[in-house]
């Protein structure tokens, strides 16, 4: 599953990237493999979107989203 | 005599690192250029006191804020340029390093590679007050020890611990013996090889040389070194996204062993509720946008309402000035040039002062608030579609001011494509240099009588024109997203701070800061363009200006009285004669058809410096033509002029509007010329823009001028 495919308040953990470039840029903001992140807000029209991640809020476009696979947690 | 070192200041972006720049140096600062780049280098001066009495002035270096020191935009390539170039001016004797103490692991990322560069360096660990807050509870002995490095808790913004800093500078700072991971075992062939060529004091720092190679300026003195590494890189396949992905899950790896072990979270507290509420409200799909506008709403009333009275009162002491200097020098040369060239000039730079002070205190406190994160964040979709960002709306608002220090802040933006559109587009923007043109010209062609009983009819042309710049911005975006090719990926993953309450000493430094800039850097241009103005229309070519000067001064010899028709007359013949007129003259015909004359060719030529030398050189024409009524105002003098091919006002609405909207879209305005090369690092953009801009105004006056004649 994609991150991009979250709806607001959902929560997983993230497994791996599909884009090299992108994924140094995430990891360096601490989107590291085996952790867990939660969309805290899309914005309006569904794009870019806010994630919690290691304390703190990132936001991202979907297209980058889209780039994180991801496994989802149910609470 | 103190001793004299040298710090850097490095942290991520919103850790609180200008905030504690601020508490270290106070108004003691300086804003230049690091070598060879635009990026605005700020240092400062603190004094610290030792405990055993030593004085040491420490010499403050605030580097851009980075998440690390692989570098993605021009501000990133700074810090690691700073730090690992052994031989740049800046190279500091101690680092320190501030870190968000809430964003411990994100902060402690950055840290974990300037410790295994093996240079000096201090961890100052901010907001120590919101970690209560919040229940965060760090060992920061362990932490020390763990680090290797001194480990200080701060809070830059309720200054405390900031003493603490001072000394520790006055100290000497060990380097940690240890590396905080084995960056050797990535590449040992490349580290070692790259160790033996050239001097360096770490393997990561052997191993960051061979991932940033080509950002490198400092090898273009040793191309044959350049030319070796390179080879070695090839030889052992040095594949630097694969090694710098590795690195970075083992920094992590070992930041998260660490945070286990020194920090402790007690009672979940998820920091303050209301943080949340606010961004629900100013992300709302409809309040988020309704806010936006009213916050801009405030910030054109401030700017354009508030901002007139200190403007007058500027005005009214340079026109008292300029009397008081015409009157009490003796006549002559020296008179007129002071008066008419250098009081004029000046006043045209000081009336600035208000509305940029006012525009970048808000634009401070927006910053500051972390509000602007949030106006990025609702307004990329719609940005993207038009070839922008979300991070284009900070520059495309300062546009309103001016265009120099917006093209400035499109650094943020990480991809080059949109950078550059941003910065193609933003001179589109109304700046305030247009205002006073916009001001006169409404003055006279726009009745004051309001529109259904109570809307101002000329404040709505002037909001009128600042939305044709904002639309014709947008629109050249979207024709220039076809043509600009991207050079880097383009992304926009970007921190969203919490709210703060803004630092208004920060707010206070920053206007202090950026009207110094604009009153030295923009003033030289503006005062030297006065004084060439001034000599131009004072002095002429040939006979024919000789033959009108010696009449002027017949006349007044004569003693007959200056104010006469016939003085009149023979000042008009003597600027019509002038090199200034000459100019004017050779510009008619290809200005013509927009419904300009010749005077306005003169002010069309010196206003190519900078726009608001319009109204100068309107004043300087107009009041050369007759010379001693002064009681008359440019706007009086304009208005009665006749022309003589219609025997009707010189100022029609089509004149007057097809001037607007030249003014509106041309490129004339020397610094932002030049500061977009420096930024763009060529002629190419900055002429491409000049074309594009100058005819998109000459046709759009064509088109207006015809429609309304």
């Amino acid at each position: 599953m994609k991150l991009s495919q979250l709806k607001a308040g959902q929560c997983c953990i993230i497994e791996s990237f599909t884009d090299e470039f992108l994924k140094l840029k995430l990891m360096e903001m601490g989107c590291i493999p085996g952790e867990m992140v939660q969309v805290v807000r899309l914005a309006p029209m569904g794009d870019p979107i806010a994630i919690t991640v290691a304390n703190y809020i990132l936001s991202m476009r979907k297209e980058e989203a889209d780039t994180v696979i991801v496994k989802m947690i149910e609470e | 005599m103190a001793r004299k070192i040298k710090v850097a200041l490095v942290g991520n972006p919103n850790s609180g690192k200008s905030t504690l720049f601020n508490a270290l140096t106070g108004l003691n600062q300086k804003i230049a250029n690091f070598p060879g780049v635009t990026v605005e280098k700020k240092t400062g001066i603190c004094t610290a006191i030792s405990k055993s009495g030593e004085t040491v002035s420490a010499q403050i270096i605030d580097l851009p804020g980075t998440y690390s020191l692989y570098p993605k935009t021009p501000d990133e390539q700074i810090p690691f340029k700073v730090l690992c170039d052994p031989s740049n001016e800046s190279l500091p004797d101690i680092t320190i390093i501030i870190a968000d103490g809430t964003n411990l692991k994100r902060s402690l990322f950055l840290c974990s590679q300037i410790v295994d560069l093996k240079t000096p360096v201090i961890l100052a660990i901010n907001m120590i007050d919101l970690m209560n807050y919040k229940g965060i509870r760090v060992d920061y002995l362990e932490l020390s020890k763990k680090l290797g490095i001194k480990v200080l808790p701060i809070s830059a913004r309720k200054n405390i611990g900031i003493e603490e800093i001072k000394i520790a500078l006055t100290e000497p700072v060990s380097v940690q013996e240890n590396d905080f991971i084995d960056s050797k075992k990535f590449a040992p062939e490349v580290v070692d090889g790259i160790r033996n060529e050239i001097q360096v004091t770490s393997s990561y720092g052997a191993f960051q040389i061979a991932s940033n190679l080509n950002e490198i300026e400092w090898f273009e003195e040793y191309p044959e070194k350049k030319i070796k590494i390179k080879s070695l890189l090839a030889a052992h396949s040095f594949d630097s996204t694969q090694l710098q992905a590795g690195e970075t899950l083992e920094r992590y790896k070992v930041i998260t062993e660490v945070m286990n072990q020194c920090v402790k979270i007690e009672g979940v507290k998820k920091g303050p509720q209301w943080s949340k509420g606010l961004d629900n409200l100013l992300t709302h799909p409809i309040w988020g946008y309704v806010i936006f506008l009213a916050v801009l709403f405030l910030i054109f009333q401030a700017i354009f309402s508030w901002a007139r009275y200190p403007m007058d009162f500027i005005d009214g002491i340079f026109a008292d000035l300029g009397s008081l200097v015409h009157n009490h020098l003796p006549q002559g040369v020296l008179n007129d040039l002071l008066v008419n060239g250098i009081l004029a000039g000046l006043a045209g730079i000081i009336i600035f002062v208000p509305q940029i002070a006012l525009l970048f205190a808000f634009i401070a406190i927006l910053e500051d608030t972390g509000y602007m994160a949030r106006v990025s964040f609702i307004m990329d979709r719609i940005m993207r579609r038009y070839g922008l960002n979300g991070r284009s709306v900070i520059p495309l608002i300062s546009g309103v001011a001016c265009a120099v220090p917006a093209i400035l802040s499109t650094r943020t933006i990480q991809s080059w494509k949109q950078r550059i559109i941003t910065i193609m587009v933003t001179p589109l923007m109304s700046c305030s240099a247009r205002l006073p043109v916009y001001t006169l010209i409404i003055s006279i062609i726009i009745p004051s009588n309001p529109v259904f009983g109570f809307i101002n009819r000329q404040g709505l042309v002037m909001m009128s024109l600042y939305l044709i710049g904002f639309f014709a911005a947008i629109g050249s975006a979207f024709l220039m997203k076809w043509f600009v090719k991207a050079r880097s990926r383009d992304y926009f993953i970007m921190e969203l701070p919490l709210y703060h309450v803004p630092r208004w000493s920060n707010v206070g430094i920053t206007i202090y800061e950026k009207v110094k800039i604009f009153l030295f850097d923009a003033g030289k241009v503006i005062i030297a363009i006065s004084i060439i103005l001034w000599f131009l229309s004072s002095r002429g070519p040939g006979e024919q200006f000789n033959y009108v000067q010696n009449q002027v001064d017949s006349l007044r010899t004569e003693n007959i009285n200056s104010d006469s028709e016939e003085m009149n007359r023979l000042q008009a013949k003597k600027l019509e004669a002038s090199y200034a007129g000459k100019m004017g003259k050779w510009l008619e015909p290809a200005i013509e058809p927009l419904g300009f004359d010749w005077k306005i060719g003169i002010a069309l030529v010196t206003s190519f410096a900078a726009r608001e030398v319009f109204v100068g050189t309107m004043s300087t024409i107009y009041s050369a033509g007759n010379e001693n009524k002064k009681d008359r105002t440019v706007r009086d003098k304009m208005m009665a002029e006749i022309n003589p091919d219609t025997g009707e006002p010189r100022y029609t609405v089509a004149v007057g509007w097809s001037l607007m909207i030249f003014y509106a879209f041309a490129m004339q305005c020397m610094s932002t010329l030049a500061v977009v090369k420096r930024e763009t690092g060529g002629w190419k953009w900055p002429i491409i823009q000049f074309i594009f801009m100058g005819a998109l105004a000459y046709l759009s006056s064509l088109l207006i001028y015809d429609i309304l004649k």
